[in-house]
């Protein structure tokens, strides 16, 4: 059984890890990756925006961060836990429905078409899904 | 005083007088023709269609009616009336109030038998006896509705509703001539069509042919066509009846009609004339809206002469706007559509057969009128704003009519037209009665009694009203939709979007979130467009939906296979225990009579249904806002009491609707005598068998809002109960909000209980078809969700533990052992637990 500590306990974990085809990510859905023994949920959003958070709901105790829903909520791209649907910041891990904890954010990038993520805590979140924080709210005409 | 005619406008001239008379100075004689009391003759097609009471209220006692007798003659010197019967009435005032006949062309044969107009009471039991009669003798007899005015539409499809195929001849090249362009008539033919109703228009009518009994049976269209008619309705537009005023020397217009000043003084100071009949300014007026304005006028004055006072009201006129009843077809017309000197607006999509036409004055700031065809939505809004300025330009106002007016509409805009009511008095009678709901609105202030049209409307203010004093009435789905979730479907259903992201780009904003996102995955699966996790659908699903089973608390999943009726073998039974055995799973006897296999990972689901299917079963949708269970006691078979199979209904009704997306859940059962041992009543939808086939109840809900179902209808055939609970369905999925179940969705459905059994029973909407059609549909297309998923190595994409490491079980989800079985031990610990809810 693995427990999930404060990230930079953990030993090993620095730098960017390899985890998966961007391909294999399906669009505005999540998947879980086991990085480094930690859980992560990616997200790739309509836009092509990444965002990587930790899998685990602070407010179920459960791994299932990966298949909550995509959204917005006022321009803020957000993902909602299938639990009790509690949303949370993808950009920031912060959660909006109610005060309490939020998520890890990881740094998350593309490499020759792989996804890298990082699991030293991201203050900001990749590049790419900050350009998707500005588009959010114009949105998704049918071409992707 | 004594009134002539005893039809709408003789009627509220009555009332109007009554309510302003506390004293009784005047006595009112009322003399009528037709052999009942007045009657709403605008609702008049409801009669047929769902045997609707069209009574209007009766006078006080201080009225005296006289039905049955008709006006002979009138003495204006002498100032007396003659009857039929030789009764002779004096008055001291007259108001003649004979409304209107259908005109009848001169074409051979038109007096035939089988031959009808579409006038009165009379008229409809005439013709529906005559229906009745032909359907029998000679099924699939046609007939033919010779005019394609507003009317006459409304009578086709109500012979249509008799069981004749309908045939609509109009002269004029196109349907509803005085209202439409031709580009609406065409689109409208369109519609008319769609409904089964056959057009010919441009096309005038030579004769009609007698058959060997005697009756009608064909009608010779010029140019040599010949209809199948074993019925003729004519309603080819009214004339006034002006027969009395013109026998007794009264002034009559060149073409008909009493001529009135505005005051609806006829030529004799002593005689007024109201309604139809009347011809006010050159013009007759055939809708009932300024018949009632000139009953109001008359009604003032009257009481200002008995009281020797100055009267200054008059009529000025009526707004002519029309909305057509019928319902699938949605046509108005509203100001003047044919001012020459305005700037016409067009907009028409083929595709959904929508054509909507403003004429704006020339500056494009003020309305002048219009035409919509196929999307009347906006109409109750537009007709408001007929001559006032403009609130965007013409293309914002052709497409946000509906929003564009409401809360900010100028108290002085008549909202109910065929009442007179404006906005202000709508919000003042809202704020001085504290009124909450449109019913209480119509009680009170008269608008929306009519025709109703303005209801939408009326709606909206008293929406602004609650709004304004703090009560919460949104409808808007979440931030992305302005719409609640009806109005979602019916967008879904017109335009036959099929992708979320183009119903989000046209008629929402943002890019969605988890609230509106499964409501539309579940919209478009109710119409049937496509497997829920095909392409973009996928991506809309919760996670219960898009992994085909029920997340439990620790992130694993439950599996419920479907029993129908709760009917299974031997064989079948050690299939599942043999699979929740190899998979370690909990295992748990549900409420709906089936089997809740739990503790299953992501990376299992497809292993787990793979034994299933292979055994023959198929997904319980357990996951889904859909149909769950049907439940069923033993039934006739088996125990002493049943008096019919409660186990082989269940089963035919679990199959025929499993795997329809609804609002929410659906539960239902089958009890197989009065014992309800299944306890339909309190499902959705029960079923309760008596000697003489099955009851049908509705509506029932268990859980955190107990309510007992409602007896809906009882002796029912099988096929019978199939038909209504196939619409019951398909309603509720229309026009319910989300994730309202049906027990609440019946308790806010305007006219309950009684609305619904029309809807079903009657047709009162005329969407029986569509509805049926619908579940045809979804019967015809239901595949097994988990079946399909397996055949699909896309789909069977999502079904990982994680992306990097598909082998790799999540290796935070542990079990301890309960009672020999397994249980969740969560390792984030139960100070967690608290935070959820
Ligand atoms: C099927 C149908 C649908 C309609 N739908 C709409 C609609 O949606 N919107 C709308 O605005 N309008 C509609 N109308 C028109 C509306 O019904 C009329 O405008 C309204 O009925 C006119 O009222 P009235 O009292 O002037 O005349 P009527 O309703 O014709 O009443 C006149 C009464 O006077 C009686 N009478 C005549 N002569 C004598 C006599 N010599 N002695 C005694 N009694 C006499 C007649 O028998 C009749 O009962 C519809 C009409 C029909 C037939
Ligand atoms: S409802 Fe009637 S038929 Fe069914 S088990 Fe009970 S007693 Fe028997
Ligand atoms: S406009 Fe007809 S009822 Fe209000």
């Amino acid at each position: 059984m693995t427990v999930l500590r404060d990230v930079e306990t953990l030993p090993g974990v620095s730098g960017w890890h390899r985890v998966c085809r961007l391909t294999d990510l399906l669009p505005e859905r999540g998947a879980a990756a086991l990085v480094a023994g930690v859980q992560v949920a990616l997200f790739r959003t309509f836009e092509g925006g990444l965002h990587a958070v930790g899998n685990l709901d602070p407010f179920s105790g459960a791994q299932v961060m990966s298949r909550g829903l995509l959204g917005c909520r006022g321009g803020v791209p957000v993902v909602a836990s299938p639990m009790f649907k509690h949303v949370f910041d993808l950009r920031t891990g912060e959660s909006l429905s109610e005060p309490g904890p939020g998520l890890p954010v990881f740094a998350v990038r593309v490499q020759d078409d792989m996804v890298e993520v990082s699991l030293e805590p991201a203050s900001q979140p990749a590049s790419s899904s900050a350009d998707t924080a500005d588009r959010a709210g114009t949105v998704a005409s049918g071409e992707r | 005083m004594v009134v002539v005619g005893h039809g709408p406008a003789g009627h509220r001239l009555v009332e109007a007088l009554r309510a302003r008379d506390a004293a009784g100075t005047c006595r009112v004689t009322v003399l009528g023709e037709e052999t009942r009391a007045a009657y709403d003759r605008v609702a008049l097609t409801s009669y047929l269609t769902e045997d609707a009471d069209l009574a209007l209220p009766e006078h006080d006692e201080a009225v005296r009616v006289v039905a049955g007798d008709p006006v002979t003659g009138i003495d204006l010197a002498a100032r007396t009336v003659t009857t039929a019967s030789g009764l002779v009435v004096e008055y001291d005032a007259l108001v003649l109030a004979t409304g209107s006949a259908p005109f009848v062309p001169p074409v051979p044969g038109k007096d035939l038998p089988g031959v009808f107009v579409y006038r009165t009471i009379d008229d409809l039991d005439a013709l529906r006896e005559h229906c009745t009669n032909l359907t029998l003798s000679r099924p699939g007899a046609g007939g033919v509705v010779v005019g394609g005015g507003l009317l006459g539409l409304e009578a086709a499809r109500a012979v249509q509703g008799l069981g004749v195929e309908t045939h609509v001849v109009e002269v004029a090249p196109w349907l509803m001539p005085r209202q439409l362009d031709e580009g609406g008539g065409a689109m409208l033919r369109r519609h008319v069509e769609a409904l089964g109703m056959n057009v010919h228009a441009g096309t005038p009518m030579e004769r009609l042919e007698a058959g060997e009994d005697g009756a009608v049976a064909s009608v010779a269209l010029a140019g040599g066509a010949s209809l199948d008619a074993g019925v003729v309705v004519f309603s080819a537009g009214v004339r006034p009846r002006d027969e009395l005023a013109r026998g007794c020397g009264l002034q009559v217009g060149e073409r008909g009609g009493i001529v009135v000043d505005e005051a609806c003084r006829t030529s004799d100071p002593a005689v007024f004339a109201i309604g139809e009949c009347a011809l006010v300014d050159g013009q007759v007026y055939g809708l009932v809206a300024p018949c009632f304005s000139m009953a109001e006028v008359v009604a003032d004055q009257l009481l200002a002469a008995a009281s020797d006072t100055d009267c200054t009201a008059r009529f000025e006129g009526a707004d002519l706007s029309t909305k057509l009843k019928l319902m699938g077809v949605d046509v108005a017309s509203f100001g003047d559509p044919f001012r020459a000197d305005g700037l016409d607006v067009t907009y028409t999509d083929p595709v959904a057969g929508i054509y909507k036409r403003l004429v704006v004055s020339d500056d494009a700031r003020t309305l002048l009128g219009g035409v919509l065809v196929g999307d009347a939505s906006g109409y109750p809004a537009l007709r408001a704003q007929v001559g006032t300025r403009l609130p965007g330009s013409p293309e914002q106002v052709l497409f946000g009519g509906t929003e564009a007016a409401g809360g900010d509409l100028p108290g002085a805009t008549v909202i109910c037209s065929c009442n007179n009511v404006s906005a202000e008095a709508i919000r003042s009678g809202i704020r001085a009665e504290s009124l909450t709901e449109v019913a209480q609105v119509k009680a009170c202030t008269r608008a929306g009694t009519t025709c109703g049209s303005c209801v939408p409307l009326v709606k909206r203010i008293l929406d602004a009203e609650l709004t304004a004093a703090g009560v919460e009435v949104s409808r808007a789905l979440c931030e992305h939709f302005e719409h609640s979730r009806a109005e979602l479907f019916d967008i879904v259903r017109v335009t036959g979007i099929t992708t979320f992201t183009r119903l989000i780009a046209e008629h929402g904003r943002g890019r969605g979130c988890d609230i509106c996102k499964p409501v539309v995955a579940s919209i478009l699966a109710s119409l049937g467009n496509g497997h829920i996790l095909d392409g973009e659908q996928a991506a809309l699903q919760d996670t219960n939906d898009h992994h085909l089973a029920n997340l439990q608390k620790n992130g694993t999943y439950s599996v419920v296979p479907r029993i129908p009726g709760g009917e299974i073998t031997p064989e079948r039974l050690i299939v599942i225990g043999e699979v929740a055995r190899d998979f370690g799973l909990y295992t748990k006897i549900t409420g709906g009579q089936r089997i809740d296999l739990f503790g299953a990972r992501v990376e299992q689901l497809p292993l787990i249904w793979r034994r299933l299917v292979d055994a023959g079963f198929e997904s319980g949708h357990a996951y889904g806002k859909a149909l769950r269970t049907v439940k069923s006691c033993v039934g006739s078979t088996w125990c002493r009491y049943g008096v019919q199979d409660s186990v082989g209904m269940a089963i035919a009704l679990e199959l025929r609707y499993r795997g329809l997306r609804a609002p929410h859940k659906i539960k239902a059962a089958v009890s197989g005598c009065a014992r309800e041992c299944a306890e339909a009543q309190a499902k959705d939808f029960g079923v309760i068998a008596t000697e003489g086939g099955w009851n049908l109840y509705v509506g029932g809900n268990g859980g955190m809002r107990p309510r007992h179902a409602d007896l809906f209808a009882t002796d029912l055939s099988d096929e019978e109960l199939i038909r209504y609970v196939d619409r019951f369905l398909m309603f509720y999925i229309r026009t319910a909000d989300r994730l309202q179940r049906t027990a609440s969705w019946l308790e806010s459905l305007d006219g309950g209980l009684d609305y619904l059994r029309e809807v079903v029973v009657e047709d009162r909407l005329g969407i029986a078809g569509e509805l049926d059609a619908a579940m045809a549909r979804h019967v015809g297309s239901y595949s097994d969700e988990w079946a399909d998923t397996l055949a699909d190595p896309e789909r069977m994409r999502r079904f990982v533990s994680f992306v990097n490491a598909p082998d790799v079980p999540d290796p935070s989800i542990a079990f301890e052992t309960e009672r020999d079985q397994i249980r969740p031990v969560l390792v984030a610990g139960a100070e967690l637990e608290v935070a959820g809810r």
